[in-house]
């Protein structure tokens, strides 16, 4: 940014040398990112790679033990509740309440949101999600794809600018996967700025603007799409993780 | 002001509907309770001049038990569903997630008071109408549920948490035990205000420090 220039910086997400350990064990070693506004990247890496808690620190889920998160050009640790209210965090767990039903799960985060017009907005949200019919019944009762639509509307509620989604389609099976990609697709486009974790290249690649890999909690690779041969990337993606097939 | 109390009513409201649903706490901690009660009863009968030295005791050990087995779901049930990662990515402060609680917790506890003591006062043949008695079981509720609502944040982390609470969470309010069951004990006796003032204002300085550091400290124990 040049000196006295007060625009925004054009980074949505930015990591500088962020690192996190448990104990003795690194799980992530000197991260440095940079996400564009409107941007998707897609990490990929094996299990325990470090994807997760890339996206628990992305979210201030987790403290860093080294390094930073700008988000916004704003340090998350600094602004820890302003940064929260831009983020928008699908998971594989849905983060919901069982025993209450769809509307009252969503009413109950639109409040810890501060949402305004929060009955519209809910209504709006579990239209997009396709999941109107279902809306007064109880959370436990729908199957796991429903369950994650839900999460999906529960994450977009306060129109987040930026969404965090780490491996979404878990668990799911195909058809709901079909359903569910439908769904992320419709809230992920245009101005929303996206870091997906997922183990599916083709669906990955497909999405992405940039892509990373992690392995053992370090960037092996990191390229914007335009770049990418989409048919070689399995091989380079086994090359970066040490993998065969 | 409006939005904290929004939010931390929001928190409470959830925990109400989720238990009165499931009722899963509910019924082992009031059944616990009079259990307690009623096996104490058959152990002193009713009349005897011990009653007025040991009724004070059961009460609130019937109280500190039940109590600690309600604090052990505070935050277990939302450990057990990841909804606990939904609440911390909420943009609140982390004691808004505390106060939350705590209100759920302080009144789930004076209802089983509400159940628990009018069975217990006929039980042992004491006299049913004891205001004071309630200002101490309110005033005990608030010390309790405070630190037991940090001390359950802090052993949901971990994998024996219904062990782990009772140890770290007892030794910390035995203060406020003592006073409750010495006051309780001045009221049942008959006995002045000012016989009780004493474990009162222990009570209330207790229920203060408690809150405050509670409220002061919660960050780091929710935090990974």
């Amino acid at each position: 940014m040049a000196e006295g220039d007060l625009s925004p910086t054009p980074w949505a997400i930015e990591t500088h040398g962020l690192a996190k350990s448990f104990g003795n064990i690194p799980a992530l070693a000197g991260i440095d990112l940079k996400v564009k506004r409107g941007d998707h990247l897609t990490v990929f890496g094996p299990n325990g790679a470090g994807k997760t808690t890339l996206i628990k620190l992305l979210s201030t889920l987790s403290k860093p033990s080294g390094g930073s998160v700008l988000l916004d050009g704003l340090d998350i640790r600094k602004t820890p509740e302003q940064s929260r209210s831009k983020l928008g965090v699908v998971s594989h767990s849905t983060f919901l309440y069982p025993h209450l039903t769809v509307s009252e799960n969503l009413r109950f985060y639109g409040k810890m949101y501060g949402l305004a017009n929060l009955e519209r907005r809910i209504e709006e949200v579990i239209s997009q999600v396709q999941l109107k019919a279902r809306l007064h019944d109880r959370v436990g009762t729908l199957s796991r794809g429903m369950q994650q639509r839900v999460a999906i509307a529960r994450a977009v509620l306060h129109d987040p600018p930026v969404m965090l989604l780490d491996e979404p389609e878990t668990g799911l099976d195909p058809h709901a996967t079909v359903m569910m990609r439908a769904v992320l697709e419709h809230f992920t486009s245009g101005e929303r700025t996206v870091v997906m974790t997922t183990h599916n290249l083709a669906r990955g690649l497909e999405l992405a603007d940039q892509v990373l890999i992690l392995h053992e909690g370090v960037v092996v690779y990191q390229e914007v799409k335009q770049e990418i041969d989409a048919a070689a990337f399995p091989e380079i993606y086994d090359r970066c993780t040490g993998m065969r097939r | 002001m409006r939005e904290l109390f929004t939010r931390v009513f929001a928190i409470f409201w959830k925990d109400l509907l989720s238990e009165l649903r499931t009722k899963e706490v509910a019924t082992s901690v009031l059944v616990f309770a009079l259990l307690v009660v009623v096996i104490f009863n058959f152990a002193f009968e009713s009349g005897e001049d011990t009653i007025g030295l040991v009724a004070p005791g059961i009460l609130w050990v019937a109280f500190t038990f039940a109590g600690v087995l309600g604090l052990n779901h505070t935050f277990a049930t939302e450990k057990e569903n990841s909804s606990l990662e939904g609440l911390m990515l909420c943009p609140v402060e982390r004691y808004v997630i505390y106060l939350g609680k705590l209100a759920g917790s302080f009144t789930f506890m004076l209802v089983v008071a509400a159940i628990i003591t009018p069975i217990f006062l006929v039980l042992f043949n004491l006299p049913l109408c004891l205001p004071r008695l309630a200002l101490i079981i309110v005033l005990a509720t608030v010390g309790f549920t405070s630190v037991g609502t940090l001390f359950s944040a802090l052993s949901a982390h971990t994998k024996a948490r219904e062990i782990m609470l009772p140890i770290l969470f007892l030794p910390v309010v035995v203060p406020v035990l003592i006073a409750a069951v010495k006051a309780t004990g001045v009221v049942l006796d008959g006995g002045a205000w000012s016989d009780m003032s004493t474990w009162l204002q222990i009570l209330v300085a207790f229920d203060i420090i408690f809150l405050v550091v509670s409220v002061l400290v919660f960050e780091f124990v929710i935090e990974e």
